[in-house]
């Protein structure tokens, strides 16, 4: 995988640095109160992590466990289960394109093709010299009327075509 | 409506009458087109009796599976000894269904005040509805929602809280989007223990699709009677339902239909047709997991629960997939098995290794590299993996290879015999 912007607290050397402190602490607790256990706030808390860091790595993942009253292991072994927590870190864009049957005979795979020229990632997963890009193919992202569904970080856009995409590129310089 | 499109004159408008109108978004936008009404009535009826109401609806299961509601809810017990919960199932990602994130974006309260009166009826005072994490906007909406309407103290003690999905199609499975809520891996729980019985933390627990949930109100405020007229087949089809059309169609959107509509005069009339010079080859009328129709059993079928099974289908959860002459039935039956192997929790091994061979052989085909025993051997694994698995998901991979090869054979031999260009690199 190539280099990223992202900063990586996998560093042995680096000191830890938690991420559930002040208002990101505050916000875990307010999480906790839904739930009638403390791993009932897996998800939530994963999902603050990955907002703060960009990433979930093992130590965020052993401090996630120490929070909730967890092992490092179990953590771990629900993290991988769902795709969307990134175990590596990806490019300050991370884009998800659907290319299942729907989309993909509305011309999906040419989609992926357009975005993978356009943000010089190159080739599907990995993340473009610059840092910035990371493209990805996903499975049905539930807006088969709108094909083809892109979803850049946390923006979802409907209809794109290839010609759309130099421009929507552009957006996110 | 046929949202993005203009409404439909066939089309019957209840769930999708304010989509496309923002201000229907608001608390006071919802209040003023008469939301919270049917609530309002609810909490004067004793739970069962809400129960009954829906019941003499004739309202079914929305999410596939086409069960009806107020069975549903009447197996929960009724002298209350632990906490209830509802689980409201937002987890939409049946390739081809797009409706219950229209119905989150547009009309967020609808869903929000069927949910209250469901938890009414089985006594629940905590509900999670759960979003699939890819669902950003309608996560926010249905935030900004919720926060106006606690605001305004529209829902008393009941506690309502959204619950983000991370990327998994099997937690829409209610057993693994129980496990999903509680923090674990989405994997199954085999039944029994039913939910009713032993559901979210091991408590009674109802499991509602965001359509099901969102007419609930409509049946209140009219009266189960009116609900139960909307019917143009069969009577055990009742009320609306919405239809998402993708794929080959001229204006793919979501339509609002009285059960029992044609699913000709939906692609052809609503739809537009298939696009200039094209014709119609092959549809999947209830999301990626039921059996594929070809053109004349497209043109034959009505849609309702018991329509589609006629036609050797099943309604599901009314994701319409069109196929023109130009697809590629191998390959898109492909991309479908690959969506399996890919969705597979791996639990159970005819699933995890029969949607995994399923995908290398359907691509080995497409390669060029099909030997001549490669179509009975794929059926051969989809009896294996129907029937015999904790959950569907390995009987809905199986759906679409064993009905595109019985009814598009011909493509298939093309491959294996080399009369077809691959269109894949071994």
């Amino acid at each position: 995988m190539s280099a990223s912007a992202r900063p990586t607290h996998d560093a042995a050397t680096e000191p830890y640095q938690p991420v559930f402190a002040g208002k990101v602490l505050e916000e875990l607790q307010s999480l906790l109160g839904r739930y009638p256990t403390k791993q009932g706030a897996l998800l939530p808390a994963l999902w603050l992590v990955q907002r703060q860091r960009g990433w979930i790595s093992d130590r965020d993942m052993t401090e996630v466990a120490a929070v909730l009253g967890l092992t490092p292991a179990y953590v771990k072994g629900v993290v991988t289960f769902y795709t969307m927590y990134h175990q590596h870190p990806v490019g300050q864009n991370f884009v998800q394109v659907c290319t299942t049957s729907p989309c993909n005979i509305c011309g999906a795979e040419d989609v992926v093709r357009a975005l993978l020229q356009a943000t010089g990632a190159k080739e599907l997963g990995a993340t473009s010299p610059d840092g910035r890009w990371t493209v990805i193919e996903v499975e049905c992202l539930g807006a088969c009327g709108f094909a083809t569904p892109v979803l850049i970080n946390d923006d979802f856009i409907e209809s794109v075509s290839p010609e759309k995409v130099p421009d929507l590129v552009k957006r996110y310089r | 409506m046929g949202y993005p499109h203009k409404p439909h004159a066939k089309e019957t408008k209840v769930l999708s009458k304010y989509f496309g109108d923002p201000e229907a978004r608001t608390y006071k936008g919802w209040v003023k087109r008469g939301g919270y009404e049917a609530w309002r009535q609810a909490q004067t009826l004793a739970p069962a009796a809400i129960t009954d109401l829906v019941k003499e609806s004739g309202l079914r299961g929305r999410g596939g599976a086409g069960f009806p509601t107020g069975l549903k809810w009447s197996f929960m017990p009724k002298d209350k000894k632990k906490p209830h919960y509802l689980c409201v199932n937002a987890d939409e990602s049946e390739p081809g269904t797009f409706k219950d994130r229209e119905i989150m974006r547009w009309t967020p309260h609808a869903l929000l005040e069927g949910t209250a009166i469901a938890m009414r009826a089985i006594q629940a005072e905590v509900a999670y509805v759960y979003i699939r994490g890819e669902f950003t906007e309608p996560y926010a909406i249905m935030a900004q929602a919720l926060a106006e309407a606690t605001a305004a103290g529209a829902f008393g003690d009941l506690k309502i809280h959204l619950h983000r999905g991370a990327g998994a199609y099997i937690c829409g499975e209610e057993t693994a989007l129980m496990n999903s809520i509680e923090g674990k891996r989405g994997n199954p729980r085999i039944k029994p223990p039913f939910p009713a019985a032993f559901g979210v933390f091991g408590m009674p627990t109802t499991i509602n699709n965001v359509e099901t949930l969102a007419a609930v109100p409509p049946i209140l405020t009219n009266g189960p009677a009116w609900y139960k007229k909307m019917s143009l087949s069969n009577p055990k089809s009742t009320g609306t339902k919405l239809f998402s059309v993708c794929g080959h169609v001229q204006k793919p959107g979501n339509y609002e239909l009285t059960m029992g509509f044609p699913l000709k005069d939906l692609l052809f009339e609503l739809c537009g047709g298939m696009r200039p010079g094209r014709t119609l080859k092959a549809c999947i009328p209830g999301g990626s997991s039921v059996p594929i129709l070809d053109r004349a059993e497209t043109e034959a079928c009505l849609l309702d629960y018991e329509g589609a099974v006629e036609r050797g289908t099943m309604l599901g959860s009314g994701g319409v997939i069109v196929f023109d002459d130009s697809a590629d039935m191998v390959y898109q039956i492909m991309r479908l098995a690959r969506f399996y192997a890919h969705e597979s929790c791996a639990q159970c091994t005819q699933c995890r290794e029969g949607t995994a061979w399923t995908t290398k052989i359907l691509e080995r085909i497409l390669a060029g590299q099909g030997k001549a025993t490669d179509l009975d051997l794929l059926l051969d694994l989809s009896e294996n993996m129907t029937g015999k698995t904790i959950c569907v998901l390995s009987d809905s991979c199986a759906a679409p290879v064993v009905s595109g090869i019985k009814k598009f054979r011909g493509e298939f031999e093309d491959y294996i015999a080399g009369k077809r260009k691959p269109v894949l690199v071994a």
